[in-house]
């Protein structure tokens, strides 16, 4: 371990003489190990006690792959709605003075702070047939608990705060001059909106749709009241997850883990590279 | 901001600012959305709770299991939050305030559990501590009981919030530096004095911060602990175990009484959040004036 002392503090060049750095990374390194490393290596140990095809057969089957497909296939479209109604709601919150933007601001935090098994029951009583929601919509004809659109429903109520707070320190952030220059410039409000302001915000919008969509793929809670839950058709990953367990089908539970896993790393990798991307771009102003 | 400048700056409102129809339909989708998603769930939780009556509600929360269920929380919460305290002030000391190389990577891995489903943060001690686990023969001989019992939902609860306090304090400390720490020292302080008097004092909101969004996260986890409780009644369930519990057994009134318990949380959580912000906000103004 590298001696404290003799640390270099970053640009300045002049020695950082703050004593306990190895102490404390040493500390970091075995807590982080015996919290999240050791545990996360296992799940990924145990699945290699599985052959290719044991595990190849584990997650095409009929069933996992229903549950894979309706996880990740509403989590997206869920993430999309995310990005469109958060792109609204983030432009109203920073852009306009209306009574209330300050409640409404505040909870937009609601999704991240209300445990999921209570956004959950709430949900599932608003939404069922005789709900507050759920009745006159069932007058339409459309029913929306214990059914996929109800997964679809907690996704999104579970993805809100993603789009509207990464991109709302950029849109704040904005420089007010070139919007009035590409006005001046003879752009009306609509090509400024499209051509100048969206493209300085694209790299914000990317990420909080990849953080809305990885959240609702492993999203639990909020989701399996709701669901129905009915194999093939309503029955999401994770629940999979614990139904296999439930019957002690440890294989099965760590193969579909590590699928699910493996995607929420891929997609988090893909923000970081974003972030990345958007830091080194030139910026606008 | 915009405020100021709209007001003295009339050219600008013109070259900035939307139709007003155009305006109108976008504040309100914004309400309107809010409220459906956000508002709505939040009211049927306490119109649900009390939808018998204030007796039916607190005769709900006076029943044993509810008791039982609020007691294990609450020390779940307490030890998970207080492992995460010291940890968090630990690496941030560590990564904060010292240069090396890897430093991103060990953030990124701190925050890893962000990105693990609650289900899974679950399944990984289930895999190490049970009965067909890597220490699950070893755990029987010698009688100890980590799944299905306190310890495994303190450390799935851990898990899951692990990085809350570290990434609260992280950024706050290297925006502070080095200066003060090494004048402290200079003047013959020790390294517990100069942390204890010098920085702790500087980061103190940080760290209510941190553990707010902590034990927010650590009372509510339903996930993760729903996979390694056993569902043991009166013994292994927390609240939001109890909540699903309730509300399976159609007794909605109890689930939700229970569940409007949560929800006060999370709404005080969000009040504290809300003013902490504005005076780490504040506080960074300061810094950089």
């Amino acid at each position: 371990m590298v001696r404290g002392s003799g640390v270099v503090t970053g640009g300045s060049g002049r020695r950082n003489t703050l004593p306990g750095f190895g102490l404390t990374m040493g500390l970091t390194l075995t807590w982080l190990s015996v919290i999240i490393l050791i545990p996360l290596v296992g799940l990924f140990l145990k699945t290699f006690e599985l052959s290719f095809a044991e595990f190849a057969n584990i997650v095409t089957s009929r069933r996992t792959l229903n549950a894979l497909k309706i996880s990740f296939g509403l989590a997206f479209a869920a993430a999309l709605v995310n990005l469109v109604m958060g792109s609204i709601v983030v432009w109203a919150l920073v852009r306009y003075r209306f009574p209330g933007r300050r409640i409404f601001d505040a909870i937009v935090d609601i999704p991240f702070a209300l445990p999921t098994a209570v956004a959950g029951i709430a949900l599932t009583s608003l939404f069922a047939q005789k709900g507050w929601l759920g009745a006159p919509l069932a007058e339409l004809g459309i029913k929306v608990a214990f059914t996929p659109l109800g997964i679809f429903i907690a996704m999104i109520f579970i993805g809100i705060p993603f789009v509207v707070r990464t991109v709302q320190p950029v849109l704040i952030d904005l420089d007010p001059e070139i919007e009035e220059a590409a006005a001046s410039l003879g752009a009306n409000r609509w090509q400024t909106i499209w051509r100048v302001i969206l493209p300085s915000l694209i790299p914000a919008l990317l990420t909080g749709f990849a953080l809305a969509f990885a959240r609702a793929v492993g999203e639990y809670g909020s989701v399996i009241f709701i669901a129905g839950n009915l194999p093939n058709v309503s029955e999401i990953a994770p629940l999979l997850i614990v139904i296999r367990l439930s019957e002690f089908r440890y294989a099965d539970a760590t193969a579909i883990a590590v699928v699910v896993l493996v995607a929420a790393f891929l997609i988090i990798l893909v923000v970081n590279r974003l972030q990345h991307w958007a830091q080194t771009r030139i910026p606008v102003h | 901001m915009s405020d100021s400048a709209i007001a003295f700056d009339s050219g600008r409102v013109v070259v900035r600012s939307e139709p007003w129809l155009a305006r109108i339909v976008i504040i309100g989708l914004t309400m309107l959305f809010l409220t459906v998603f956000v508002v709505l769930p939040l009211i049927i939780v306490f119109a649900q709770a009390f939808a018998h009556g204030v007796g039916a509600y607190l005769a709900a929360l006076a029943e044993p299991e509810a008791l039982s269920a609020i007691k294990l929380t609450l020390a779940v919460a307490a030890i998970s939050v207080g492992l995460n305290l010291v940890f968090g002030l630990i690496a941030a000391w560590a990564i904060a305030k010292f240069e090396f190389p890897g430093k991103t990577l060990l953030i990124t891995l701190i925050d890893l559990p962000f990105s693990v489903s609650p289900v899974i943060s679950g399944l990984v001690f289930v895999l190490l501590f049970g009965a067909q686990g890597y220490f699950g023969a070893w755990l029987q001989n010698r009688n100890i009981q980590i799944l299905f019992a306190v310890p495994g939902i303190a450390l799935a609860t851990t898990f899951v919030t692990f990085p809350f306090v570290s990434r609260a304090l992280i950024p706050l400390m290297q925006e502070q530096g080095t200066l003060e720490e090494e004048a402290a020292l200079s003047l013959g302080a020790s390294g517990l004095q100069t942390f204890f008097r010098v920085t702790l004092p500087n980061i103190k909101w940080g760290v209510l911060y941190g553990v707010l969004l902590c034990n927010a996260r650590a009372m509510g986890e339903f996930g993760a602990v729903s996979v390694v409780s056993g569902h043991i009644r009166g013994e292994t369930n927390t609240m939001p175990l109890l909540v699903e519990i309730l509300y399976n057994e159609y007794q909605f009134v109890a689930a939700f009484a229970v569940a409007s318990l949560l929800a006060l949380l999370a709404l005080i959580t969000l009040i504290a959040k809300t003013l902490l912000e504005r005076h780490l906000d504040e506080g960074r103004q300061a810094r950089d004036n």
